[in-house]
């Protein structure tokens, strides 16, 4: 268990939907849910998911924390927006969906390899190491997120598109050095922790 | 027409419905003056266009037909049809009405006869079909309309087929010169029972109805069901005149929605569970229908009538608010995506037919109402700031039938009290 995820549990002990409402972006919404079901029946990949999002906000006030946390369910919106605009009670569910992945990945619960969260992570990373997305580097990193061999096999299928995209002058083969920069990347890396200590005592992972 | 002859001891109601009826009826038997100003051709609004009541299952036709002749034997009570408040100025005991009078184009010499709606040949949309059928453009409103007068459609007025109305009638009866006209009136109060509207249906994008035919409203559904009705009393879907045997029933048809109506319309549940006894009462156990709902509200004594329903076995109910609807092409059925909400169970569920039942909303809404008048934030009419002014029924809140008659006695005993006021002030 880390370190975050032991000092949520003892802290809220079976209230999980007050540790949603307190620690999840917009969670405080999830009991203005009326088990209308328009949200799973209007999602375009709901029979994809195992937990539509009416299932899951009624796992959370059952208090089955494990299950909502490590489902991966919230991993797979893809923020069409169908949930929201239909809600009769306007709960904004897809930023509910993405704040339960940002808090399973805070608390680390997250299915292993689960694609959508490496994609998130190595994204950030880039971004937040210049300034900008080293679009080459974070193609290269996904190309190689499951292991080296099948990131050469990646690479080669892709190789097509890469050729096209250097003559088009779309990619730059010499990004793969370094790399463009915002113009201060230590300010930014500055921000980003100010903003991190501000979120964290925000909601409560700080103490 | 002359004006009839008010005081600030009048009692003016707003609408002719069951509310505005029993309102006006109450304070003219109490021996108060009344004026009941409805806008349209006939009274009985809304209810005269239900097939049947809930719980009762009984016709809506005994209540009115009671109401009318209390009406016929008052003389305090003068009805104004095609009449619409233009303004209302003043105060608690002394306020003065604008009316707006529309021409009927056929004067009290009617009989009834219908010998003008044979000879025209104009159709317009029957306005009280909710556009399911045609009527002859010279038309007597419904079975129980009052007053029992043929009406003119303004659209035939200076055309031939006015003029061949005109020289069908034996009893010149018909007056192509009429002329719209404004009155003004001095009341003591005013209450107002301008009723509600159904929310308009088109606007749910997912249910489709502005785009398949076999969906309908549940007010559509009543004029299906009723004998006088345009199918004669036979559920025939409007897509190809089959008869729907597989309906179902989609609840919170824009209510309960902040996208639509926010408030919960409190009949709809009732009249959808009415509304399947339709279905049996043409089928037997035959019909089957589903009704679709997020919790089932039958308040108090109307429980009883939800747990009978429950026992019919050609009644299924799925825990579900249904997301879309779509169109099977070749049949004209239509098939409801959804997730059941009891264990979470994905559905695409096909029937013949399908009943919106539809919110109800404020007729009031979109309509300028005196400056004093405080509304709720769905439109619902609490009466004016000093309690001169009252609403009585679905104007004041969704009420039943039957909650809308009590609420209409309330409010003719408040406009009894603001004309007992006046008069004692005025040492009368």
């Amino acid at each position: 268990m880390s370190e975050h995820n032991q000092q949520a549990v003892t802290r809220y002990r079976n209230n999980f939907l007050q540790e949603v409402e307190e620690r999840v972006e917009d969670g405080e919404w999830v009991k203005m849910c009326m088990q209308c079901g328009v949200c799973a029946g209007s999602c375009p990949l709901g029979n994809a998911w195992q937990h539509t999002p009416q299932k899951l906000f009624m796992m959370i006030r059952a208090g089955k924390r494990e299950e909502v946390l490590t489902s991966d369910s919230m991993w797979m919106c893809t923020s069409c927006y169908n949930c929201i605009v239909r809600c009769p009670r306007k709960l904004p569910i897809t930023h509910i969906m993405h704040g339960l992945a940002n808090y399973a990945h805070r608390l680390n619960l997250v299915p292993k390899g689960q694609p959508t969260r490496e994609v998130a992570r190595l994204f950030w990373n880039s971004l937040a190491k210049t300034g900008r997305v080293n679009e080459l580097k974070f193609s290269l990193a996904l190309y190689f997120k499951d292991g080296f061999v099948q990131g050469i096999r990646n690479a080669l299928a892709m190789q097509g598109v890469g050729f096209g995209l250097m003559k088009a002058r779309r990619l730059n083969p010499m990004e793969l050095f370094g790399g463009h920069k915002c113009k201060d990347p230590g300010s930014l890396h500055k921000m980003i922790a100010k903003a991190r200590e501000i979120e964290d005592r925000k909601k409560g992972f700080a103490s | 027409m002359t004006a009839p002859i008010s005081t600030n001891q009048t009692i003016l109601v707003v609408g002719g419905g069951i509310s505005g009826m029993t309102a006006a009826l109450e304070a003219a038997e109490c021996g108060k003056q009344v004026i009941l100003a409805e806008r349209n051709t006939s009274l009985g609004g809304r209810t005269a266009l239900l097939y049947r009541y809930f719980p009762k299952m009984c016709h809506p036709t005994c209540g009115l037909e009671i109401n009318l002749r209390r009406l016929k034997n008052n003389r305090n009570l003068r009805v104004l049809t095609q009449t619409e408040v233009v303004s209302v100025t003043g105060q608690r005991g002394d306020y003065t009405v604008a009316l707006k009078i529309s021409p009927r184009y056929v004067n009290a010499n009617c009989t009834a006869c219908g010998e003008c709606a044979k000879a025209v040949e104009t159709e317009i949309s029957n306005p009280y079909e909710y556009g399911l059928a045609k009527t002859r453009a010279a038309y007597l409103p419904h079975a129980m309309a009052y007053p029992q007068r043929y009406v003119l459609d303004p659209s035939i007025v200076s055309t031939a087929d006015g003029e061949k109305a005109r020289a069908a009638c034996k009893y010149d009866a018909i007056e192509l010169g009429m002329q719209p006209e404004t009155v003004e009136l001095k009341v003591g109060t005013v209450v107002w029972a301008t009723g509600w509207k159904p929310y308009d249906a088109a606007k749910i994008q997912p249910y489709g109805y502005d785009r398949f035919d076999n969906v309908v409203t549940s007010l559509e559904f009543e004029r299906l069901a009723d004998p006088h009705g345009p199918t004669g009393g036979k559920l025939l879907r409007p897509s190809d005149g089959k008869e729907a045997r597989n309906i179902a029933f989609i609840q919170c048809a824009g209510s309960r929605d902040e996208n639509h109506l926010r408030h919960c319309s409190r009949i709809c549940c009732m009249a959808s569970l009415k509304q399947t006894q339709y279905a049996r009462e043409a089928y037997g156990e035959e019909g089957k229908s589903t009704v679709y709902y997020i919790d089932i509200r039958s308040i108090d004594r109307l429980e009883d009538f939800y747990l009978r329903v429950q026992q019919d076995p050609t009644v299924k109910f799925i825990k579900s608010k249904v997301a879309s609807i779509k169109l099977d092409e070749a049949s004209g059925d239509l098939i409801l995506h959804g997730v059941d909400t009891e264990g979470y169970h994905r559905y695409a569920a096909q029937h013949d037919l399908v009943v919106l039942a539809v919110g109800m909303e404020p007729e009031s809404n979109g309509i300028a109402l005196p400056a004093d008048i405080v509304t709720d934030s769905s439109g619902f009419i609490e009466g004016a700031a000093d309690g001169g002014q009252f609403a009585a029924g679905a104007a004041s809140s969704p009420l039943d039938v039957n909650r809308s008659v009590q609420s209409a006695t309330a409010a003719a005993l408040h406009a009894i009290q603001v004309v007992h006021q006046t008069a004692a002030a005025e040492g009368a």
